[in-house]
């Protein structure tokens, strides 16, 4: 396992070979980032219902990405795509090209747990496990053998609560189980224990729409911090929210996506008729 | 057939009780202007009950009264010497009249006498029935026609049926916990009986268990010797070779059943394992002692072992098979009832499915998956059938699983089992043991409960 894990440590240092210049649709940003996914033709088949119809998005280092869209048009399935969580559903199928620093996710030879470990991911419902605050963090360093002995693990732990802005509201009680926590709290933990697996993306599917405005407030500044070491894919409904957070947003309906930019383009901007009435509250 | 007719009676008024209720609350209500306070049924039902509840209370409670009543009467009617009889002849020469006045006795062998009380009885009988009929129907009408005269539409109709029904449903459950709590208290005086002739201590902690005593004088037998630790140690000796069986086999069906096999699969399997639980103990305990049991010796012999043809190894094992669906069952449901977020989180940190399982979805789901073992711990202490058939009758005081051993159950089955006195040291025995067994037992449901209901308040 650790030398799985160091492998991954070193794609981190060397990007991959595929450099897409800058978005299909909008102009370049400046400056140029190189993108950690390039998905070209993206379809995804529940059954027989086809829930992704050719999504073609690149997905920038370093930077927010936001998937806004009307339910049900398919920006959670496509997230679910970028670590294969889809895999654990029996009849989703995806073809397409998903390229990860070059590499395809979906590729035979691409390891689901090795993957998985680079792009971490936090849940629409904060979902601790019912263990202590410490073992949940723990959780993904264990399993990946990261830390050879407890000091390292301890490091590990408390570096990975301070990132998430949680370490001085639980370092008194890092035994107590992770359920005990409030929710915005809760959520901060899953944060934290993707954080812990040292991954390059976090993949975030309506990471606050369980949560009161305060604690949205507290995650979504968080995600901005996060920015700066980690690449960003957030699913949100609200569309102040992507305003917020978001760096480039795109626009998902009925399982196309209609329309990717830079957020600010997209929110005072759009091109597509369709962009519009979504933003401006016509439909949805 | 009176009181037949009185019930049918009762119940047709107070069906027309239920319509005039219903039709008088509508119309005192459109009269006065005033809204009804509950649904007109209610006012049906309301009269209704008033109705019926009485006049069947005073059925109940004539019929329970009667018998005592007129044999009063009928003594009082019979010669002074007849009365001056001991209560045990007076007590024959009664029924005797019973059974002539029901004509079970040719009348033709009675004399005159017993003739003449045999119709009086029949006199008094049919006295006391059209006094009932008469009471009871008069009862009914009374309380129908006070009921509708209540009705107002203020009346709060619907909170006094409710209270009746809650009564109703108060006294249900009450019946099915007296009939444990008289249970209980059978268990309780007998034992005290036993207690009394044997020490306490002597059945707890003495270590010969040999109940044959002189049930009759001259008889040749043993004073009987009731240190019950041979059993314990039999049965939980037992209990354990079962549970070693039951324990890894249905946790790990129940994993495979709930997080790896297809839904189809599934759909199979877990009905023919519920079937194990279907099977009469009895068929296993023949299983048990005529093939399993060989079988076990056999082996035995062929790697140099001595083990006797009724060894505990032998019972437990198919005790084990018995009780592999108490914890598949449940564990498969406290396993599939994990939700489903628990997992994903764990498969989105790039853990593996059994990595996923061993860490995050056992932990969660262990209060339930302990809450089954000791359910089927609770199962396996109080069978009976198998061991009787496959574990012997002997009382060895022995952890060696290949002898055989004797259980609880066993020792109470073969105490009570053919013509016994009721009274003896050696029968009553038997209610000190199911007092021991019904008190481990309890304990353990008691426990399991807790612990399930712990998990199941972690996740709702």
């Amino acid at each position: 396992m650790s030398v799985l894990r160091t492998a991954a440590a070193a794609s981190l240092v060397n990007p991959g070979s595929t450099v897409m210049p800058g978005s299909i649709h909008g102009p370049l940003l400046t400056p140029t980032p190189e993108p950690t996914f390039v998905t070209t033709n993206v379809d995804v088949y529940y059954a027989t219902k086809q829930a992704l119809k050719g999504v073609s998005l690149s997905i920038y280092r370093h930077e927010v990405t936001a998937l806004i869209g009307p339910s049900g048009c398919g920006k959670s399935t496509y997230l679910r795509c970028l670590n294969r969580m889809n895999d654990t559903i029996d009849t989703c199928r995806v073809t397409g090209s998903l390229l990860l620093d070059g590499q395809d996710i979906y590729a035979r030879e691409m390891d689901v747990v090795h993957l998985r470990a680079r792009v971490g991911m936090v849940f629409q419902k904060p979902n601790p496990f019912p263990k202590s605050i410490y073992e949940n963090v723990a959780y993904g360093p264990r399993i990946h053998g990261l830390a050879s002995d407890r000091q390292y693990l301890d490091e590990i732990v408390f570096g990975s609560l301070e990132k998430a802005g949680l370490l001085s509201e639980v370092k008194d009680r890092l035994d107590q189980p992770g359920t005990s926590l409030s929710g915005g709290q809760q959520q901060r933990l899953c944060i934290a224990r993707a954080i812990a697996v040292q991954p390059e993306v976090i993949l975030m599917d309506e990471p606050c729409s369980a949560l009161d405005p305060i604690a949205t407030a507290r995650i979504e500044e968080l995600i901005d911090e996060l920015r700066t070491n980690y690449t960003i894919v957030i699913v949100t409904h609200s569309m102040q929210q992507a305003a917020r957070v978001s760096q480039r947003t795109g626009f998902f309906h009925l399982g196309v996506l209609v329309e990717t930019d830079d957020t600010e383009k997209i929110f005072t901007n759009p091109r597509d008729k369709r962009t519009q009435d979504y933003i401006t509250g016509r439909f949805g | 057939m009176v009181v037949w007719a009185v019930l049918l009676l009762i119940l047709a008024l107070a069906a027309v009780g239920y319509q005039l209720g219903k039709q008088r609350a509508l119309a005192a209500s459109s009269r006065s202007g005033q809204p009804l306070h509950s649904l007109p049924s209610y006012y049906g039902y309301y009269v209704a009950l008033w109705c019926a509840l009485p006049a069947l209370a005073l059925v109940t409670l004539w019929l329970v009264l009667e018998p005592r009543l007129v044999e009063a009467l009928l003594v009082n009617a019979l010669s002074a010497e007849q009365q001056s009889l001991s209560p045990a002849q007076l007590g024959l020469m009664l029924s005797d009249i019973r059974n002539l006045a029901r004509g079970d006795v040719a009348s033709q062998v009675a004399d005159p006498m017993m003739l003449q009380a045999a119709a009086h009885y029949r006199h008094l009988l049919l006295v006391s029935r059209i006094a009932l009929a008469v009471l009871g129907v008069a009862l009914a009408i009374a309380g129908l026609t006070w009921a509708r005269r209540k009705i107002v539409p203020r009346l709060r109709a619907r909170n006094q049926v409710e209270a009746v029904i809650r009564g109703f449903l108060i006294a249900s459950s009450t019946l099915a916990i007296l009939t444990t709590v008289g249970i209980i208290f059978s268990l309780v005086f007998e034992a005290v009986r036993f207690f009394l002739r044997i020490s306490p201590i002597d059945f707890l902690f003495g270590t010969e268990w040999s109940p044959q005593i002189a049930l009759r004088a001259g008889q040749v037998a043993g004073s009987g010797l009731f240190g019950a630790i041979p059993l314990f140690v039999g049965t939980l000796l037992i209990s354990f070779i079962a549970l070693c069986v039951a324990m890894p086999v249905g946790l790990l069906s129940a994993i495979y059943m709930s997080e790896y096999a297809h839904r189809r699969v599934r759909a199979v399997i877990k009905p023919l394992l519920e079937i194990l639980a279907g099977i009469p103990t009895v068929v296993y305990g023949f299983f048990a002692a005529l093939t399993v049991a060989p079988f076990v010796r056999q082996t035995g012999e062929q790697v140099g072992l001595v083990i006797s043809s009724e060894s505990a190894l032998a019972a437990g094992l198919v005790m084990g098979v018995m009780i592999i669906p108490f914890v598949s069952s449940l564990s498969d449901d406290v396993i599939t009832a994990v939700p489903r977020a628990m997992r994903e989180g764990s498969y989105g940190l790039g853990a593996t499915q059994s990595e996923t399982i061993m860490r995050v979805v056992i932990p969660a789901a262990l209060p339930g998956i302990v809450g089954g073992f000791l359910l089927a711990a609770s199962r396996a202490i109080g069978e009976t059938m198998i061991v009787v058939m496959a574990a012997g009758l002997a009382a060895n005081l022995t952890v060696n699983p290949l002898q055989a051993v004797t259980t609880v159950t066993v020792q109470i089955a073969t105490l009570l089992v053919g013509d016994q006195e009721f009274d003896s040291s050696k029968t009553l025995a038997a209610f000190a043991l199911g007092l021991v067994l019904f008190f481990v037992t309890l304990a353990l449901n008691i426990i399991a409960l807790r612990i399930v209901k712990a998990y199941r308040e972690q996740y709702e």
